[in-house]
């Protein structure tokens, strides 16, 4: 058997931390996209629920612990850091585990740095916590979350690694800047 | 430019690709007349006023849209997803509301 040394999406990238804001990558965790077949919307929400979780409306999580379900879209949704069990028959699954890059950003600052990327309102008030947004991070497709308070997740093709971490660490480094600068 | 996704709210113009009128939805039905393709595939209005056309939310929840909206003045008018037309109406959850035939749903002839 080849020894295979398993490497994460921001491997030697992350963590960085400027002006009180950090960028660090999340633990891998499963990630499966759920897509209910024709008819089967109840029957899929049912099965999130013995996992305690629930079918998530649009623009909106559903999490218990380190799990969660995010809705991606039409007919579409997240499931990360839990098993699909008895999905299978009712939904189209697509096992995307090592397809994303997940990060979170953290800090008083964070909704300062997100939003030189972001073209979306992410104050508390229009974007609380478990709101969930497939929006832009700066020209990269993403899939964002809040998380807690004062920190956000950030889902990006793998792929795009560098790139995010890159576009996250010019946005900390300004915004610090601006800070310092008083 | 702002424009209203039905699932996603209000979002900047930058997350949408502008695909064409709303007529490519009305896509003619097995057997029909060369006159009913030629209209669908050539001839489009050109209006100073309303107009219909779809849009993707490439940048967002990858929802085909179709925008209502005026061309005078750039105000949207309204919006509503593809797969509503089909009359299931959306449900956000819900991957079963394709679109109904053409044949089926054109009610008047072009």
């Amino acid at each position: 058997m080849p020894s295979l040394i398993e490497k994460t999406a921001c491997n030697g990238l992350l963590p960085v931390v400027a002006g009180g804001v950090s960028l660090s990558e999340l633990p891998p965790a499963r990630i499966t996209s759920v897509a209910p077949l024709a008819g089967k919307d109840r029957a899929v929400g049912t099965a999130l629920k013995a996992l305690g979780l629930g079918w998530p409306a649009p623009g909106r999580s559903v999490t218990k612990g380190a799990a969660g379900c995010l809705w991606t879209g039409r007919g579409q949704a997240f499931l990360i850091g839990a098993d699909p069990d008895g999905l299978s028959a009712i939904a189209a699954l697509t096992d995307q585990s090592d397809g994303w890059a997940r990060m979170r950003l953290s800090g008083p600052g964070a909704e300062a740095v997100l939003a030189r990327l972001v073209p979306l309102d992410l104050r508390a008030a229009a974007f609380p916590v478990g709101a969930v947004a497939r929006t832009g991070l700066n020209h990269m497709m993403t899939v964002l979350s809040r998380a807690e308070a004062e920190s956000f997740d950030i889902l990006v093709f793998r792929s795009m690694a560098a790139s995010a971490v890159h576009e996250v660490q010019q946005a900390m480094a300004a915004v610090a800047a601006r800070q310092s600068a008083g | 430019m702002r424009i209203i996704c039905p699932l996603c709210g209000d979002r900047d113009r930058r997350e949408f690709h502008y695909y064409g009128d709303a007529v490519y939805a009305d896509r003619p039905g097995e057997g029909a007349a060369p006159e009913d393709w030629d209209a669908y595939l050539h001839l489009r209005d050109n209006p100073a006023g309303e107009t219909r056309d779809l849009w993707y939310h490439e940048l967002g929840c990858s929802a085909w849209i179709e925008v209502t909206r005026n061309t005078v003045t750039h105000a949207v008018l309204s919006t509503r997803l593809v797969a509503a037309r089909g009359g299931d109406g959306p449900s956000g959850g819900d991957i079963s509301g394709k679109m109904k035939p053409a044949a089926k749903r054109r009610g008047k002839t072009a």
